[in-house]
């Protein structure tokens, strides 16, 4: 029952992701009846469409659009107090709080050091946060096609128009996938209103403020965008965020579709399906034992505690079986919405969770973020491997060389030194310290959680964990700037660098980038380059965690 | 004279490379290999605190200096690695050395003049453009163009061929190389090396290894292998804030020497002696590389142009069969085939001779008082008069018809035009004025040369013929060949004009060649080997020169290089696969302090904490001088496609990268238990 439930999950995700993934490339290469909105939407804005851009500008243009993206997210957050949309009366949000939650809108981590219905007005929520979802997922997406292209294009010296790749991602792929999610949620129960929260007077008699918003739409562009920002604290196992199982099968499928979908655009832009294939294989191999770790765990429970299920910290109305489902989607794809609390899974579901966001959110990670991700490995796993074939290492017919290993290293760098730096020094200064809820080996696991999670632009979090304290809140938004563009500008880099190169046609003499033989050459390059980088300290997290349950120890 | 490439004994060369790795401790140079000098760094490290420790007394001193040393002994083996590997060379650049001997040279103001009128010059003296007169016995001083005379020239100092060979002024066969031998006669040579330019002095300067620089893809691995020694310095920086949070302390003995198991000392410490042996390999084969970026480039190759004679066929025509005219008894053709050819040197002729032994299991010997008739280009007939007086003719064609006044009859006439359109040649063979058969000469295809075309299939490196016979007969050998493609009645704008067809569509190019209109082909192919016996032109354009003058040596540098790319990536692989076990022996004995359940990641069953970390030091130095013999060797390589090479690399340097080490540190750590080491 149990394995057959997750084949019709697999098999309704990978169906609707090839039917995307189709869409994605017409949208991508242009739908002419399509034309006349996007050239208004971008004359409007002052932009020529025809202008193809080199990568150095097309870094440029995501940069520039990001930081303006920042600023004004800034400004809105400080001064949502004065302005409209605000029935509840909340406050403008402190400097350190409100950089935070910039940052990790614009970066599309959606990590959340505040609450929303207590320190969000509607107009923060919807202008604001609702926005930068849309825009950072398509700033991801837009990346990931120029990168594509870099690889897969003829010989030449443009990736494509940032603007117009961010526009047509945003205007036909995220808008409507998002409102018929929205109306999905919102039939299922999920509040779309503009009105306050209201007082009512509980069973017990005492008064109770129940929160509502415009939640639906926020909802569906968070797990459509990878996002993961929810309207409420609690995210999606907030009963009015996910009231239902249909609900909750609905988000936890729509958050791996758009990074399921890219593997198989790439395949249709490299004009070879069986690359795009071959990804998708090596990051499904990934998840499947991920979630198959979490969901033996979970399903088991704790002996310790003598019930059937680990049901700690998870909805009723879920169980420990969608919560499984949830969890290793929600890491895996860099989404971090959350529907059950992942500070009360087991120590070991807990490492897959940690591994899943350590290795770069590459296990489909988030929309476009998670497939250029995965070739920054597929280049080191072609040079490293490639060289045993007897030829310069290429990829698609394209050398990998000096300059794309320098690249590669560079954006890899990224992960260790935003986790292991990071986590290091929240693990030795006082002022962060004091974040850590609990002793012992999950407390570590907290604090690397918290840094694996904004490095890898997930969002989600160790409940336990203080992630408010001025330290953190400056700290991980460092980390995330980190995560997210120490990454783009050299894959952009790199693309730009191989697109100018001859493609060689394909012989018997060709390494080949498709089949079982690359698949695990990809999965064990994935492994030893970015998981073991993480066994020392996940070792003394928790592995060691779990260990002293085993042995009888609780912390 | 020795000839380089038969230095064999290698023992002689051990005493020196112990000696210059101590010598390359020198951090300038231990600088160009990153990974070997941040080991040296962290050696120097380990041994202070252990000398620290010692002085004061603390425990741990005697674990720290024996860390120390281990450290040091793998700094120390990737330098022998690299001295052993400049050894070879050197070796074999004394015996070259040893052929510059300096003389004293007779230099003419014209090439014209008489060698009366010569200048005495000391031969290191001699400036490009100086024509000097050189006779028998002389050595020739350094590299030029004959530019009057013939003369016979011993070249086995430099490509161990003990036969001489023709120099002359004009044509292909100008070029002589400083330092080979006139045998016979004179020539006047035009000086076209600078002092210290010439050929001798490059190949000395190349397989000493004063030149080397490094190639694209060693320049790619080492930023790669320094990227990963990073991520590790992160690993391990990072690790005792980590400890200290779980309430335990690492000393800084034991996170330097967990930092020198992970970081990729294994390809690090042998990633240069690779590709000084990869050089050596080639010189081996006697071609000289001009950059290492030729060989590399042969790697890659993926359309070799190969010249029809001397590459693919043996360049004279041989016969085939022998077709005897209606009515004519096979032995009889046969008999006067022989008779017909026993005063035929030539090849062709002794072939004919060949051809008839076979048919008759003898040939008659040369009868007492017969007549040579020789072949001149009036008659085109040659054959050999009888004192009985009977006459036998062999020649073309249309010469035995006027001879015999007899064209063939119907039958024999159609075996004559098959012979013609298969792209052989035919002779007929007469006895007096009756015609008796005709001899089919053929261009014969070498044996295995189809099989080495069908294994260059497999690697995906399609082969093109090259040839100036007609299209017939190009593709009749084409066709014997297996060749994927030819170009026939072919020019070298023709050569040229495929060369950059074939790049405009992605494909690396190699050819070989030698004449001066060979020059632009090879200089516009990505891989261009020129004959040493061709024109200086040739060898300015080529970037790879075989002394051995040997077309088929093409496919010998393709393999040479592939090899070395092979090498390269397997010791990488196997190198950072090894880190999978040294974690497992080193992390659990440095948390097991503060979390007594993590002995359970200490699958190998370590003997304790010391011994674990221990063993992985010392398994990495082992490993390393293990396989120096590899690194110099090179992997093992058949030819076969990239996804068996890569099944095959894979399961062996990769999965035996993840195997090796469990069992080797397991092994080690018995031992030190045994020999109460730790």
């Amino acid at each position: 029952m149990t394995m057959l439930a997750y084949a019709l999950y697999f098999a309704a995700l990978v169906g609707a992701a090839l039917v995307l993934a189709a869409w994605m490339a017409r949208v991508y290469s242009g739908i002419p009846a399509l034309a006349g909105i996007e050239r208004r939407v971008l004359r409007g804005a002052g932009i020529n469409p025809g202008r193809d851009m080199a990568w150095g500008a097309y870094a440029l243009a995501v940069l520039a659009f990001n930081l303006a993206g920042f600023a004004l997210l800034y400004a809105l957050l400080r001064a949502q107090g004065a302005l409209p949309l605000n029935p509840d009366g909340i406050g403008g949000m402190a400097p350190d709080l409100a950089f935070n939650t910039a940052v990790s809108f614009v970066t599309n981590t959606n990590w959340q050091a505040y609450s929303g219905e207590a320190q969000l007005s509607h107009l923060a929520q919807m202008a604001g946060l609702t926005v930068q979802n849309f825009v950072s997922a398509g700033t991801g997406m837009a990346v990931a096609v120029a990168v594509i292209r870099g690889f897969t294009a003829p010989k030449g010296t443009t990736l494509g128009n940032f603007w117009v790749d961010l526009t047509r991602s945003v205007l036909w792929i995220l808008l409507p996938l998002s409102v018929l999610l929205a109306l999905f949620l919102a039939w299922q129960g999920v509040p779309q209103t503009l009105q306050g929260a209201v007082t009512v007077t509980g069973m017990e008699g005492a008064e109770q403020i129940i929160a509502r918003g415009p939640a639906a739409a926020q909802i569906a562009i968070k797990q459509l965008g990878t996002n993961g920002g929810g309207f409420f604290g609690v995210n999606s196992a907030h009963p009015f965020e996910n009231p239902t199982i249909a609900s909750n099968l609905a988000q936890s499928l729509s958050l791996l579709l758009i990074p399921v979908a890219f593997c198989f655009l790439f395949g249709r832009m490299a004009g070879d399906r069986r690359q795009g294939l071959a990804i998708f294989a090596a990051m499904a191999v990934m998840f499947v034992v991920g979630l198959g770790t979490i969901h033996a765990y979970e399903v088991a429970g704790n002996p310790a505690l003598g019930l059937g299920a680990n049901m700690e910290g998870k909805e009723q109305r879920f169980g420990a079986m969608l919560s499984a489902l949830w969890a290793a989607s929600t890491t895996a794809a860099s989404n971090g919405s959350v529907n059950a609390m992942h500070d009360s899974f087991m120590p070991l579901s807990g490492l897959v969770m940690l591994l899943n966001m350590q290795i770069g959110e590459v296990i489909f990670g988030g929309v476009g973020a998670g497939f250029y991700g995965m070739l920054l490995y597929v280049v080191l796993a072609v040079f490293l491997a490639g060289l045993m074939v007897g030829r310069t290492p290429e990829y698609l017919g394209r050398k990998v060389e000096a300059r794309e290993v320098t690249l590669a290293v560079l954006a890899f760098l990224s992960m260790p030194l935003g986790i292991l730096v990071g986590g290091a020094v929240a693990a030795t200064v006082p002022q962060a310290l004091a974040a850590v809820q609990d002793a012992g080996p999950h407390g570590l696991s907290e604090i690397l959680y918290a840094y694996s999670s904004a490095t890898g632009n997930n969002g989600s979090a160790f409940g336990g964990f203080g992630a408010a304290l001025p330290w953190h809140t400056t700290a991980l938004g460092l980390v995330m700037l980190l995560g997210r563009y120490a990454i783009i500008v050299p894959m952009l880099a790199i693309a730009g660098s191989m697109i100018r190169k001859t493609r060689a046609p394909v012989t018997a003499g060709t390494f080949p980038t498709h089949g079982p033989l690359f698949v695990t050459l990809l999965v064990l390059t994935v492994l030893i380059l970015g998981a073991l980088t993480f066994f020392p300290v996940l070792a003394l997290g928790p592995i060691a965690e779990e260990t002293a349950r085993v042995a009888g120890q609780t912390f | 004279m020795a000839n380089p490439a038969k230095i064999a004994d290698m023992s002689g060369l051990y005493p020196a490379a112990i000696r210059q790795s101590v010598v390359k401790l020198d951090p300038r140079q231990l600088w160009h290999s990153p990974v070997m000098f941040v080991t040296a760094v962290v050696a120097v490290m380990t041994t202070l605190l252990g000398l620290r420790d010692l002085v004061s007394g603390t425990a741990g001193a005697g674990i720290a200096l024996h860390i120390a040393v281990w450290l040091w002994l793998c700094v120390l083996f990737a330098n022998f690695a690299e001295a052993l590997a400049e050894g070879r060379g050197r070796a074999r650049a004394d015996t070259l050395r040893a052929t510059k001997s300096e003389t004293r040279v007779r230099v003419l103001a014209e090439p014209n003049d008489a060698p009366a009128t010569a200048t005495d010059v000391a031969s290191t003296a001699l400036r490009a453009g100086q024509f000097v007169y050189l006779a028998a016995g002389d050595i020739i001083p350094t590299d030029g163009e004959a530019v009057r005379g013939i003369a016979s020239v011993n070249e086995s100092a430099i490509t161990g061929e003990s036969a001489p060979v023709i120099r002359e002024a004009g044509g292909d066969r100008s070029s002589v190389t400083g330092g080979t031998t006139i045998a016979s006669d004179w020539i006047v040579m035009k000086v076209t090396a600078e002092p210290g330019k010439s050929f001798l002095d490059r190949m000395i300067a190349l397989v000493e290894g004063a030149e080397r620089q490094k190639t694209p893809n060693e320049i790619a691995l080492n930023i790669l292998l320094v990227g990963l020694t990073l991520i590790f310095l992160f690993v391990v920086v990072t690790l005792p804030a980590f400890a200290s949070y779980s309430g335990t302390t690492i000393p800084v003995v034991v996170l330097g020497a967990l930092f020198v198991t992970l970081i990729p000392t294994t390809i690090g410490g042998l990633l240069s002696a690779i590709g000084i042996a990869g050089m050596d390999r080639l010189v081996k084969a006697n071609v000289i590389a001009k950059s290492g970026r030729a060989v590399e480039a042969a790697g890659d190759v993926d359309t070799l142009l190969l010249d029809k004679t001397g590459t693919i066929t043996f360049g004279n025509r041989m016969a085939d069969a022998l077709v005897p005219a209606p009515g004519v008894e096979a032995r009889r053709l046969a008999e006067a085939a022989a008779l017909a050819s026993l005063a035929d040197e030539t090849p062709e002729g002794k072939s004919i001779v060949e051809k008839a032994r076979e048919m008759l299991g003898s040939v008659p010997a040369m009868p007492q008082g017969a007549t040579p008739v020789a072949f001149t280009a009036q008659t085109r007939l040659s054959g050999l008069d009888l004192n009985d007086g009977r006459s036998f003719r062999k020649g073309a064609i249309d010469a035995v018809i006027r001879l015999t006044g007899q064209t063939p009859p119907g039958a024999l006439a159609g075996q004559v035009d098959a012979i013609a359109r298969s792209g052989g040649t035919p002779l007929l063979v007469a006895e007096g004025t009756q015609i008796l058969g005709v001899v089919h000469l053929k261009d014969i295809v070498k044996p295995g040369v189809r099989e080495r075309f069908a294994e260059l299939r497999a690697m995906g490196i399609r082969t093109v013929m090259i040839t100036g016979d007609n299209p017939l007969t190009a593709a009749a050998i084409a066709a014997e060949a297996g060749v994927d493609d030819f170009l026939a009645e072919a020019t070298p704008e023709m050569k040229l004009d495929l060369i950059r067809r074939e790049q405009a569509g992605g494909r690396l190019v190699a050819m070989c060649g030698d004449g001066s209109n060979d020059a632009p082909a090879l200089a516009q192919a990505d891989v261009g080997v020129a004959m040493n016996a061709g024109t200086p032109a040739a060898k300015e354009a080529a970037n790879l020169i075989d002394l051995d003058s040997d077309p088929t040596k093409l496919i010998e540098v393709v393999m040479v290089g592939k090899q070395l790319l092979i090498s390269r990536g397997a010791l990488t692989t196997f190198s950072i696969a090894n880190d999978v076990a040294k974690y497992f022996a080193v992390l659990p004995a440095i948390f097991v302090a503060a979390y007594p359940g993590l002995a359970v990641l200490n699958i190998m069953g370590l003997a304790s904490p010391t011994s674990a970390i221990l063993s992985a030091v010392i398994f990495n130095a082992l490993v390393l001088i293990a396989l120096v013999p590899l690194a110099l060797r090179g992997v093992a390589y058949r030819p076969a496609s990239a996804a068996q090479l890569l099944r095959r690399n894979l399961l062996v340097y990769g999965l035996g990268g993840l195997i090796v080490p469990f069992v080797g540190i397991k092994a080690i750590d018995l031992c030190l238990v045994a020999l109460n080491l730790a």
